[in-house]
């Protein structure tokens, strides 16, 4: 169970992801079972880089006693990633040694971790741009009895009191909550930043320490890969004729 | 063993997307051979029992008033205690906001296996197969759920709600509601507009339109066809909309059957989030943007002048002077 830790100092756990570069290729290979990696970048997914992590940073920059973490679940392949998250700001990072895409997977690997590591406050990005699960938050949240806001557009501290906007169905709600708490970070909640150089110096000597997965067993695993199928091509109508294309949107397409 | 739904609603009124999770989880126990049944917490204002001609038996409602503000930690609690008392094996969520925030918690109570995101009905002859959405609307990925329950949480307008005859049984649940850890301060709902996850028809404006001005044309076409509005990610970037309508790979990603896109280039991470709808039309001046490689219908021209001339048209059609 989490405590706030008695010593007045914050403690914030980020949780980072490794995803495609936006603009990757999309392809699969092995009888389309596998996403073809062959040349493509790989980037800290936006959402954790451009606003969970920055957040935390901002946190750290108001009282410099506060100690970031940063946690990745992935193969050896993941540490140029979270070196750069470390260029970023935050402490320290932990990589736990499995390669998963099964949410309930990667959940309890946080969630092992976070069990004793007296975090107050646990960031997640919205979702990953790969997966797209947005369950992550949801998942290490419940597994540690602890409250979730989803899809946070600000957030503040007061002490040891969140208040935070977040996006619900049609609109906004703010909340305000005690700490410890896991929230997951969308924009909004902070602006992209880039690197400077001392950062990325101070990267090369921060702790990045690597653990061996708990025994967990994956709820789900990818059978295939599909991509869609391609348009038929656009169908133009000339500038001067607009309304020929409220009459093919109507009549053809029986889009209204 | 039988399917239940998660039924979710707002200002007394179930949300659209629950229909379809109803119609989806009916379907889903026709190919099972079981029945489908609803789960509501809070109250609505419209007849439960009605519901059954989306196709489930019964409704299990808890109707007290504290819930129908959403808190997805007691809301879990609750979900996950009413499927294992009903012998559920399958739980459908809509993959809205309400959705992403509730399900995840569901699944680690229940140890569920879970899929969010789902955009057809599950293949069930070896195993249990779903499809769903991944790298951002650009592919997607067939995943095996392998745990005794199943939690499937289906995407916005990608499953159409079909109604038929039927009443649903209505009972009431007698579990504790818990209290919850998160308080809410305030909220606001914009009401009167369609949002923007549910819309049909999405109108959509980019750089192009040059400046927040400009946007009197837009709104008067989306109103028109009773669309909702949206913009890429430059124009909420320079405050010309709000961040809410900002659609793509960091924004909101939807699947409308028509999406307008007015002065947008087109760009990847711009399509991410729209590739989905059914139908796109777009209308850019310059006959080279990547948007039209994604369109099924296009003019090339000057938004100045085509959507004034599509908004006439529009007013035509509906026999508006
Ligand atoms: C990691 C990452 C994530 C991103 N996420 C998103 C996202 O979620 N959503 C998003 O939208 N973008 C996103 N972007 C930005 C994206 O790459 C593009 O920069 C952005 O979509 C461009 O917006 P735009 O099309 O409105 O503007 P522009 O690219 O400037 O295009 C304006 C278009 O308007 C046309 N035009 C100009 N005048 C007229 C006229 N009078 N009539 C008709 N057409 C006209 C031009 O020909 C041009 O095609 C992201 C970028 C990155 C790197
Ligand atoms: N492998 C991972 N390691 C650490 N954090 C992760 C991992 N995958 C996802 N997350 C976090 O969970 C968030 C939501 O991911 P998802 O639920 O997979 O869409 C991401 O934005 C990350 O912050």
């Amino acid at each position: 169970m989490l405590t706030l830790n008695s010593f007045g100092i914050m403690k914030i756990l980020v949780c980072i992801s490794k995803t495609p570069d936006t603009t990757a290729k999309i392809a699969f290979t092995q009888n389309n079972t596998k996403f073809a990696t062959d040349g493509v970048q790989w980037i800290i997914n936006p959402y954790d880089e451009w606003y969970a992590l920055v957040r935390a940073i901002e946190l750290k920059e108001k009282d410099p006693s506060t100690v970031i973490h940063l946690i990745t679940v992935g193969a050896a392949d993941a540490e140029p990633i979270i070196r750069k998250a470390l260029a970023l700001g935050g402490d320290e990072a932990i990589r736990v040694n499995a390669d998963s895409h099964d949410s309930f997977y990667i959940a309890s690997q946080i969630a092992a971790i976070a069990k004793d590591g007296n975090y107050d406050l646990i960031f997640t990005g919205k979702e990953t741009i790969d997966y797209n699960g947005s369950s992550i938050g949801g998942m290490v949240a419940e597994l540690l009895d602890l409250p979730y806001i989803s899809l946070a557009t600000k957030f503040d501290l007061g002490g040891t009191t969140a208040t935070v906007v977040r996006e619900i169905e049609g609109g906004e709600e703010t909340d305000s909550v005690s700490l410890p708490v896991v929230v997951s970070c969308q924009k909004g909640v902070a602006e992209q930043r880039i690197p400077n150089m001392k950062g990325i110096m101070s990267a090369r000597t921060k702790p990045l320490k690597v653990v061996e997965p708990a025994a967990v067993e994956p709820l789900t695993n990818v059978v295939s890969f599909e991509l869609p199928p391609a348009k038929a091509g656009v169908k133009l109508v000339p500038a001067d004729n607009p309304e020929e294309l409220i009459r093919l949107l109507h009549e053809e397409a029986k889009a209204f | 063993m039988s399917v239940l739904v998660f039924i979710d609603h707002s200002e007394g009124h179930v949300k659209k997307a629950s229909l379809e999770a109803l119609s989806y989880g009916a379907a889903l126990a026709g190919q099972l051979g079981t029945t489908a049944e609803g789960i509501i917490l809070g109250t609505v204002t419209e007849d439960l029992a009605a519901l059954g001609k989306y196709g489930v038996k019964k409704i299990h409602q808890l109707a007290q008033e504290s819930l129908n503000h959403l808190d997805a930690q007691v809301y879990a609690r609750i979900i996950a205690e009413a499927a294992v008392a009903t012998g559920a094996n399958v739980l459908i969520f809509s993959n809205n906001l309400s959705g992403k925030a509730v399900a995840p918690r569901v699944a680690v109570r229940l140890k569920a296996g879970l899929v969010s995101g789902a955009v057809a009905l599950p293949n069930i002859s070896n195993g249990f197969v779903v499809k769903k959405n991944v790298f951002s609307g650009k592919a997607f990925a067939n995943i095996s759920l392998n745990s005794p329950i199943k939690i499937v949480s289906l995407n916005p307008n990608a499953f159409a709600p079909k109604a038929g005859e039927g009443q649903a049984a209505v009972a009431a649940l007698s579990i504790q509601a818990g209290t919850a850890k998160v308080k809410v301060v305030s909220a606001t709902q914009a009401t009167g507009q369609v949002p923007l996850t549910e819309a049909e028809i999405v109108v959509s404006g980019g750089r192009g339109l040059k400046g927040p001005e400009n946007w009197g044309m837009i709104e008067e076409l989306a109103k028109l066809l009773g669309a909702a509005t949206a913009c890429s990610r430059p124009v909420a970037d320079a405050h010309w909309r709000p961040h809410n309508e900002h659609v793509g790979q960091t924004g909101i990603a939807i699947a409308p059957n028509l999406y307008i896109a007015i002065g947008i280039s087109g760009a990847i991470q711009h399509l991410a989030g729209v590739n989905r709808s059914k139908v796109i039309a777009v209308i850019n001046k310059d006959p080279e943007a990547p948007f039209f490689k994604a369109a099924d219908y296009g003019i090339v021209g000057d938004a100045f002048e085509v959507v004034p001339k599509l908004i006439q048209a529009v007013k035509k059609l509906k026999g508006i002077a």
